[in-house]
């Protein structure tokens, strides 16, 4: 027998089911591909390799303090990944987690701002609800025009991010500034009663990362177990077959995008609450948008976006860390955030493709 | 060579052998097509067709084996050169950009620049001479399977093959149109053009084909003259076993009615889908109710309109034993007792990435009582899809494997199947057989008999008229949004049911006058 087949050796073939091993190992490819192209990035900066990525990886988690910045970190990035995850499953592209993050701190904080003096036990937990309510609503806003109109919730999502930025900003060099603050764009400090307690002592780690585990587990169980999380999946993986079990679409973008607004509407609140402890002009280093990458890198579940927010507050901590001791740039923290996402899309084709190598062979039937 | 023709065959396959993980698709498959031979291609699903007909056209590589075109060999890497040679495909599955007009898939399926205007010219030309009608700026998604499929069929006319490969491509015609086809193909087959035919229509390739190859489990069985075979010779060759014909059971006139359907009116919400104009039925309890006719033809807007993914404007238009559930979604239709099979096996009728447990939790989870305070209870469900695939012999690995990974056919008995085990007082149906083997069709045929002789009622909306004969008990027929009146299967021809489904391009008087009587 004579083979006949294309020049080329290695070929991409489809498998007959997605891959769950790769599902799981696709990550870990694309990390590993990150840490081997920053090698590349840092010996051309004139860094070396070792020490760059032990400035970034390791350094940051020297002590105790430190260890705990990470969780810091990672609070707002998980609780905005989780809300998101859950809209990506049904095919609701929301990326304005920045947005929702920004109102939610905004309608959170007012309760304080309009309210001073009060030390009721109560002003947190309404501070937090009023947050959650902020996010929603902003995601409201893309929500109605999709089901209205169909208009294009990437589009009106990423917009309203910089409507929410200009209003904080509005507000702090109006209004809400802090009148014995010197002129500086800043509210009055948060009082005791408006500020997340700290969950150990010395450390700024608060009661955000309760909230976080909790958006976790509550959404693993929901996705896993619940109807609302089954209809997101089917409305997301085949509209019609939802339609077909009597699923509405409307519905499942309303209950999306709601649940990722009050989340990150939590998470903001979370911030100018926790480590910030007033409103300032800049409430949050573009979480909301590195919330996308944690959620694709977390593989859109629960337990993963865990682990892949803590992954994305190291890379935070460290590009600090990086920044400091050896004097790289800030950017260097978006290249690395921007690579892992992109070798991760790449790797993705492994899930449902495999690589071949072209050989004939003998393959019996079973 | 070929003792009886003598000349060089215009395609000759020798040894062609593929495997995918786990399974050999062909096995050292010998063809050979003269020039103007039309030669059927006959196997049930899995039995190698697509993979050995794809390997032709250039998608699929070949792991062994030559391909002689013209008494030469030659690699075909890739369909662009199959179309270069001459050799011209329809898919059983459309390859088509649904938000794309139909010139321009059609441009897209085509090597080299095109001009839109002249194609368009000959799109209406061809699509007019071989009586495939399209309009050639309509979006491919406003369209039906069987105007899908046409596109496909002319576009291949278009480039004026020496070996056109047909998947499967009659049975979305009417026996009138297929006839017409029919022509089509022999006047091709005069000029020289070779045909590869691939159908389960047995009848169809005695008719037509002058040649047929058996394939069997990706082997090769035999060669034979379909002329000289009968159709049950020919399915045995097939199968391997003994067919058994769907027993038919005596006709329950005396069944109360289950579904009523009055004045049922729908504009429809797309751009050139079809509107529904004033349909009345009703089936009884025990009974088969057929409705026919070509694709297009408000079949989509009518099953919608019955599941209730299409809400009516009046809750008396459908009534379900009685009750008015014209404004009910397809939820509480499901609990009073309406079950609904698809026409789309992936994407509509499951959900193709999704293991079966999940997609039996998909439309039974109500009816089944599959949520327990809330939440998902999988241990019952996991029942429920081993139950379906125990009953139904659905052929799978297990029942935490994706829907998409089953055959055509086994997917389609697990549907069935999940909907069956419901217990529904009223089974809709559409296209139950649609590119599903001959064993598996018989089986869900009887499936279809054994529940409406449980008294339940029976809706299958079809287009194959042989299924339709062999098991409904009251055909109507559907033509340009309007159901003509039931007609006892005694009572009415093929032929009959034929000039109404060319609605009032044919049989205008008649159509209507039938749907006033």
């Amino acid at each position: 027998m004579k083979l006949r087949g294309p020049p080329m050796l290695l070929k991409i073939e489809k498998r007959a089911e997605y891959s769950k091993t790769m599902v799981y190992l696709t990550p870990i490819i694309a990390l590993v591909l990150t840490v081997l192209s920053s090698i590349v990035l840092f010996e051309s900066l004139g860094v070396n390799p070792i020490e760059a990525l032990y400035q970034f990886f390791i350094a940051p988690l020297d002590t105790k303090y430190e260890f705990s910045e990470l969780f810091v970190k990672a609070t707002p990035l998980i609780l905005c990944a989780i809300g998101l995850s859950v809209g990506f499953r049904a095919n609701v592209w929301n990326i304005g987690a920045e947005g929702q993050l920004t109102m939610g701190a905004i309608v959170g904080s007012s309760l304080f701002i309009y309210f001073p003096e009060t030390d009721s036990i109560f002003l947190l937990p309404a501070m937090i609800v009023m947050g959650a309510l902020g996010g929603a609503a902003w995601a409201a806003i893309p929500a109605f025009f999709k089901t209205r109109f169909n208009a294009n919730e990437i589009l009106t999502s990423l917009m309203l991010v910089y409507v929410a930025l200009l209003i904080l900003s509005l507000l702090i060099h109006g209004p809400w500034r802090d009148p014995a603050g010197f002129n500086f764009p800043e509210s009055e400090t948060f009082s005791d009663s408006a500020s997340m307690p700290i969950l150990i002592s010395g450390t700024r780690m608060h009661f955000g990362t309760l909230m976080a585990l909790l958006a976790v587990f509550g959404a693993w169980i929901m996705m896993a177990r619940t109807l609302i999380g089954f209809q997101v999946k089917v409305i997301g993986e085949a509209p019609r077959a939802g339609g077909y079990a009597g699923f509405s679409r409307k519905k499942i973008i309303w209950f999306t995008l709601l649940f990722a607004g009050a989340l990150s509407g939590i998470a903001g609140l979370s911030e100018v609450s926790g480590p910030i402890g007033q409103v300032v002009p800049s409430i949050s280093p573009g979480y909301g948008f590195t919330a996308i990458i944690v959620a694709f890198l977390g593989r859109l579940h629960p337990v993963g976006i865990f682990f892949a927010g803590l992954l994305m507050a190291l890379t935070y901590l460290g590009g600090e860390t990086a920044q400091i001791n050896l004097g790289l740039p800030v950017a260097v923290t978006g290249v690395f955030q921007g690579m892992v996402l992109f070798f991760l899309l790449a790797c993705d084709v492994l899930v449902h493709y495999r690589f071949r190598l072209n050989i004939a062979r003998k393959v019996t039937s079973q | 060579m070929n003792g009886n023709e003598g000349g060089t065959p215009q395609l000759e396959l020798r040894g062609i052998t593929k495997a995918y993980p786990g399974c050999l698709a062909n096995d050292h498959i010998d063809l050979k097509i003269m020039p103007g031979e039309i030669h059927a291609l006959l196997g049930e699903n899995g039995a190698g067709k697509s993979t050995l007909v794809k390997t032709i056209y250039g998608v699929l590589q070949a792991d062994e084996g030559e391909i002689i075109w013209a008494g030469s060999p030659v690699t075909i890497p890739n369909p662009h050169t199959a179309r270069k040679i001459g050799i011209g495909m329809v898919f059983q599955h459309f390859s088509l950009f649904e938000a794309m007009t139909v010139t321009e898939n059609i441009a897209l399926g085509m090597s080299g620049r095109q001009d839109m205007k002249i194609l368009e010219r000959d799109i209406i030309e061809v699509s007019n001479s071989y009586g495939l009608p399209l309009e050639p700026n309509r979006q491919v998604h406003t369209l039906s399977v069987g105007e899908k499929q046409r596109i496909e069929i002319v576009r291949c006319l278009l480039q004026k093959p020496k070996l056109l490969i047909m998947d499967e491509p009659t049975s979305v015609l009417t026996p009138q149109e297929a006839e017409k086809m029919f022509e089509t193909l022999r006047r091709l087959s005069g000029e020289g053009v070779s045909i590869l035919y691939i159908s389960h229509k047995l009848d169809e390739i005695k008719e037509l084909c002058h040649k047929a190859t058996i394939l069997r489990g990706g082997k090769y069985i035999s060669e034979c003259d379909p002329t000289k075979e009968t159709a049950k010779s020919l399915a045995e060759m097939m199968i391997g076993t003994n067919l058994r014909a769907p027993e038919h059971h005596e006709t329950a006139n005396g069944g109360p009615i289950r579904l009523k359907v009055r004045d049922l009116s729908i504009d429809a919400d797309v751009e050139f889908g079809v509107n529904l104009n004033a349909i009345n039925f009703d089936v009884r309890s025990g009974e088969i109710f057929g409705i026919a006719g070509v694709a297009g033809n408000g079949q989509i807007e009518l099953l919608s309109a019955l599941s209730g993914e299409t809400i009516c404007r009046n809750p008396d238009t459908i009534m379900l034993d009685g009750k008015p559930i014209g404004r009910l979604g397809p939820n509480p239709r499901r609990d009073l007792g309406l079950a609904f099979v698809p026409e789309d096996r992936l994407g509509h009728g499951s959900v193709p990435e999704m293991l079966l447990t999940e997609n039996a939790f998909l439309s039974g989870y109500s009816r089944m009582a599959l949520l327990n305070g809330g939440f998902i209870n999988n241990s019952s469900t996991a029942e429920y899809a081993s139950e379906i695939v125990k009953e139904f012999d659905v052929r799978t690995p297990g029942i935490h494997h994706t829907a998409s990974s089953l055959s055509g056919g086994n997917l389609q008995k697990f549907i069935v199947g999940r909907e069956v085990l419901q217990k529904p007082g009223i089974l809709i149906v559409a296209h139950p057989t649609w590119g599903v083997d001959a064993g598996a069709a018989a089986f869900i045929h009887q499936t279809l008999i054994d529940l409406a002789e449980a008294g339940a009622a029976v809706l299958v909306v079809s287009q194959d008229l042989d299924e339709l004969f062999a098991i409904s008990d009251r055909i109507a027929v559907i033509a340009e949004g309007r159901l003509s009146v039931g007609r006892e299967l005694n009572e009415i021809t093929i032929e009959e049911i034929g000039l109404l489904m060319g609605g009032t391009h044919g049989m205008g008087e008649t159509a209507g006058a039938a749907d006033v009587a």
